[in-house]
């Protein structure tokens, strides 16, 4: 299986991620700089967490119309695995790919540490390796994750089984406890939290990685191996 | 050329911490009276344009694509003179 992290001027969680899809999970993995047009050769696409482009504007707002946005949209249609963290889920917003808006935290505080989410939703090719209503520990590191939706987006989410992470201690103000959200098709997830910095025991919790190994057994129950 | 400002601020019912951090800070320099505060965004953005009408509707478009989140944030759009700043 091929992994791309999508690397736009500002990414800074991107070498993260590339460590835990290369080290601990050991798959092939390669960088793809935001000018890129073609993504057919990547299996997931991975939009990882910073400060793209500054975001001078809103988190996400300018990155979204980076060339390889449109690839990436394009993948998204063909059923390709997407998974957006941090700044990489408000671009996912942004661009239209996920439901919602992110807002500034409530306490205006850059809120950092490692904080307990109920995974919802184990129905996904993200989180099968997870049990239902299991409660695991992931880092949060961001100033802008209070996750935004109206009423009726939000009993559409519900009623779709979209919310795949909720917050045990909600750190932001997210609407509903919000965590991460997956598309209605299943295959585009976004979430504040960072898996990639929970994948081994020198992280302070290895709860991270079953998110990827959930991704490679969905892809490889999808692709007959010879 | 034209000049536009661009005001942009949260909908109504979204919450503002900015705008509530303000007003709390109002309320302990005294200024009780204080009901409601909000923090948004201003913008300046000059164009060439063939008439005040197209420029205006690019503006418009600007917002909507990007200057403005329209699932948190409104915006209003205002005219204004255009002085050249020399050098």
């Amino acid at each position: 299986m091929k992994f791309a992290v999508i690397v736009f001027p500002g990414s800074n969680c991107d070498v993260d991620m590339y460590h835990a899809v290369r080290d601990i999970l050991e798959e092939e993995v390669e960088y793809v700089w935001h000018t890129e047009t073609d993504l057919s050769a990547y299996d997931a696409l991975l939009l990882p967490g910073g400060f793209s482009y500054g975001d001078y504007l809103r988190g996400g707002a300018i990155a979204r119309f980076a060339p390889v946005m449109e690839a990436v949209k394009e993948a998204a249609e063909r059923g390709t695995f997407v998974l957006g963290v941090c700044n990489g889920f408000q671009i996912l917003l942004e661009a239209g790919l996920l439901p919602g808006a992110m807002r500034r935290n409530n306490s205006l505080k850059f809120r950092c540490f490692h904080t307990p989410l109920e995974v919802v939703n184990t129905d996904t090719p993200f989180t099968s390796h997870y049990m239902e209503g299991e409660v695991i520990f992931i880092p949060i590191a961001h100033g802008e994750g209070n996750y935004y939706c109206d009423p009726a987006t939000l009993a559409e989410l519900e009623q779709n089984r979209q919310i795949v992470f909720r917050y045990k201690e909600n750190p932001n103000g997210s609407v509903g406890d919000i965590a991460g959200i997956i598309n209605k098709a299943g295959n585009v997830l976004g979430m504040m939290p960072h898996p990639e910095r929970a994948v081994e025991d020198l992280l302070g919790s290895r709860d991270g990685l079953r998110l990827f190994t959930s991704i490679l057994q969905a892809w490889r129950g999808s692709h007959v191996t010879v | 050329m034209y000049r536009f400002k661009i005001f942009v601020i949260l909908k109504k019912g979204v919450l503002d911490p900015q705008g509530q951090a303000v007003k709390k800070s109002l309320h302990a320099l005294g200024y009780q009276e204080v009901q409601e505060v909000k923090v948004g965004k201003y913008m300046e953005v000059d164009l060439e344009a063939e008439s005040v009408d197209v420029a205006r509707e690019r503006v418009k478009h600007m917002c909507d694509k990007l200057l403005a989140n329209p699932v948190i944030e409104e915006y209003r759009i205002e005219q204004a003179e255009f002085e050249p700043v020399e050098g």
